[in-house]
């Protein structure tokens, strides 16, 4: 009834471009593709800035517009610019100008923004309208208030507006991964709960598949579930392929929150159509009381210097904690005394630890360790002058008095690495809405020729 | 002894959000997911994270012969003490586990 090509898990991540072609050859009705998520950190909503560079995406987005002129249908992207901050969304339509222009192609592209203000926020905060979600940290009209960017989670709603507008291209900042496939099928009366949970299934592209590298996926939603196609020539959807996915990247693998409701996948059925394709039935659908968004915030946290020094002598890589906490001690000791302010200084022992930390039982040593030095302080400036302090000791500090002075080894020079202003993420809240177009802001422009 | 990378094909760990973290133990077949869902105590496991018991969700998937455990991450994904931005390398400290 409704069919959804989706090219790939991100914007960005590359696809294979025969499936692709075989995608837009099964007459889709719609493009959908994800452009972020929190999941490389915390910098990207911190500045509102995208992890992938600007040529890769460039390369990639003007040929999903190329799709979308011989398929004939809307193209959209949710999350634009890893983050889906106002500034994330800002950059990819400009990019989405020129590459019109470029073409020569005139097209209605609708722009959906989801940053917050957190003048609105600390409102709603004061009304008990946010409410926490498991493993929330604190919040407060501060903490808002410091936020450099907050932006809340669009569901199917957001995106259905979005698309009631005629645009040929939907950019949208944060939605949910999977609001941006549900959105068409559930206006068009598909089956809710296999609207939903095929979404989930194709938010990673090809993941779901035998060649998750092959990247285009097509879902068909129905009356009663829906039909998973992986497009690459290889790749295959196994009821196994499918059904694993709900583990993927999720804390419960039945349930799934959405704003609106929750999909449970309990009943859900897997059935093989052919040695490619998966039919999905029996998933639900639960609509909520209240309409809820999730919020995403983060917030600067200071800023780091880094620094990596080499050790190969035994001796040294034998004593290497004693090493490492007779450093810090003397080194926090000489920075307060010679510049004071707030700062940390921490060595990771890589080779040791440096991955696991405290929770690693098994870490064994080999004949060389990396220590990298860690300077986090309330300024830049404080930053590097606290790591060129390091330097002395990561060079030349020796493990006992009475012994000639060592040399270590720096693979760099300058050896500190400054980081700039280092972002935390702050939020793992709800909002409630009245309205689901409440906090999110929809626009339309004419583009290119 | 023998460690549970041993007996399964897959051990994987990643977020689920920036507040939680999630392992899904791949047992292959049956036998392997009984023997695993077994063998494996949800103590033994919050004491390797070093977190409370009453923190730890697990769920024996026996359809998928999956052992699947979420937990709050160890620290919250990117912040200073973090150390692995994708939480890819939780999965090892269950790899390594004797059963």
């Amino acid at each position: 009834m409704v069919k959804v090509l989706i090219p790939s898990g991100a914007l960005g991540l590359g696809y294979d471009r025969a499936a692709l072609s075989r995608g837009i050859a099964a007459k889709p009705d719609i493009i959908a593709i994800d452009g972020g998520s929190t999941d490389s950190g915390p910098h990207y909503l911190g500045t509102g800035t995208s992890k992938y560079s600007r040529n890769s995406t460039r390369a990639e987005w003007a040929e999903l517009m190329e799709a979308r002129a011989q398929a004939g249908v809307p193209l959209i992207i949710g999350t634009a610019g890893t983050c889906g901050a106002d500034s994330a969304v800002d950059w990819l339509v400009d990019i989405t100008r020129e590459i019109a222009a470029e073409r020569g192609e005139s097209l209605k592209l609708a722009v959906l923004k989801s940053g917050q203000s957190a003048d609105m926020l600390v409102e709603a905060l004061e009304k008990g309208r946010i409410t926490d979600l498991p493993a929330a940290p604190e919040i407060s009209a501060d903490i808002l208030r410091n936020c450099t960017n907050i932006v809340a989670l669009a569901g199917a709603e957001q995106i259905q507006a979005a698309l009631d507008t005629g645009a040929d291209i939907v950019i949208a900042g944060r939605t949910t991964d999977t609001a941006i496939i549900s959105a068409l099928p559930l206006a068009r009366g598909c089956h809710a709960g296999g609207a939903w949970h095929g979404a989930k299934i194709g938010e990673c592209g090809a993941l779901a598949t035998t060649s998750p590298n092959s990247g285009t996926i097509l879902i068909d939603f129905d009356a009663d579930g829906f039909t998973m196609t992986p497009m690459g020539d290889e790749a295959r959807a196994t009821p196994h392929t499918v059904s694993a996915h709900m583990l993927y990247e999720n804390s419960d693998p039945y349930i799934l929150y959405e704003p609106g409701g929750y999909l449970d996948v309990r009943g859900a059925t897997y059935t093989a159509l052919d040695d490619r394709s998966v039919r999905v039935t029996g998933s639900t659908w639960v609509p909520s009381d209240t309409y809820t968004v999730k919020l995403e915030g983060a917030r600067q946290a200071g800023f780091q210097t880094v620094s990596l020094a080499l050790v190969r002598d035994a001796r040294y890589v034998e004593h290497i904690n004693a090493w490492c906490d007779d450093i810090v001690e003397k080194c926090t000791a000489k920075a307060q005394a010679r510049v004071g302010g707030e700062f940390n200084i921490e060595l990771r022992v890589i080779g040791q630890n440096a991955t696991l930390g405290a929770l690693d039982n098994h870490a064994t040593i080999g004949t060389e360790l990396g220590v990298m030095g860690i300077v986090t302080a309330e300024t830049e400036a404080l930053s590097r002058e606290v790591a060129k302090m390091l330097n002395p000791y990561l060079l030349h500090h020796p493990l006992t008095e009475q012994e000639e002075m060592p040399t270590f080894a720096f693979p760099f020079s300058p050896p500190e690495m400054p980081r700039g202003a280092i972002h935390e993420f702050c939020l793992n809240h709800v909002l409630e809405l009245d309205d689901p177009m409440q906090a999110f802001r929809l626009t339309t422009e004419e583009i290119g020729a | 002894m023998t460690r549970l990378a041993d007996i399964v094909p897959k051990i994987r760990s990643k977020n689920a959000g920036p507040f939680w973290l999630t392992v899904d133990i791949f047992c292959g077949n049956a036998n392997v997911f009984d023997r695993v869902s077994a063998a494996i105590h949800s103590e033994k496991v919050a004491e390797l994270f070093q977190m409370q018991q009453d923190q730890l969700k697990r769920f024996d998937i026996s359809d998928l012969h999956v052992v699947k455990f979420s937990l709050p991450r160890p620290q919250v994904q990117g912040v200073q003490a973090d150390r692995d931005m994708h939480g890819a390398s939780f999965a090892n400290l269950l790899a390594e586990l004797d059963i």
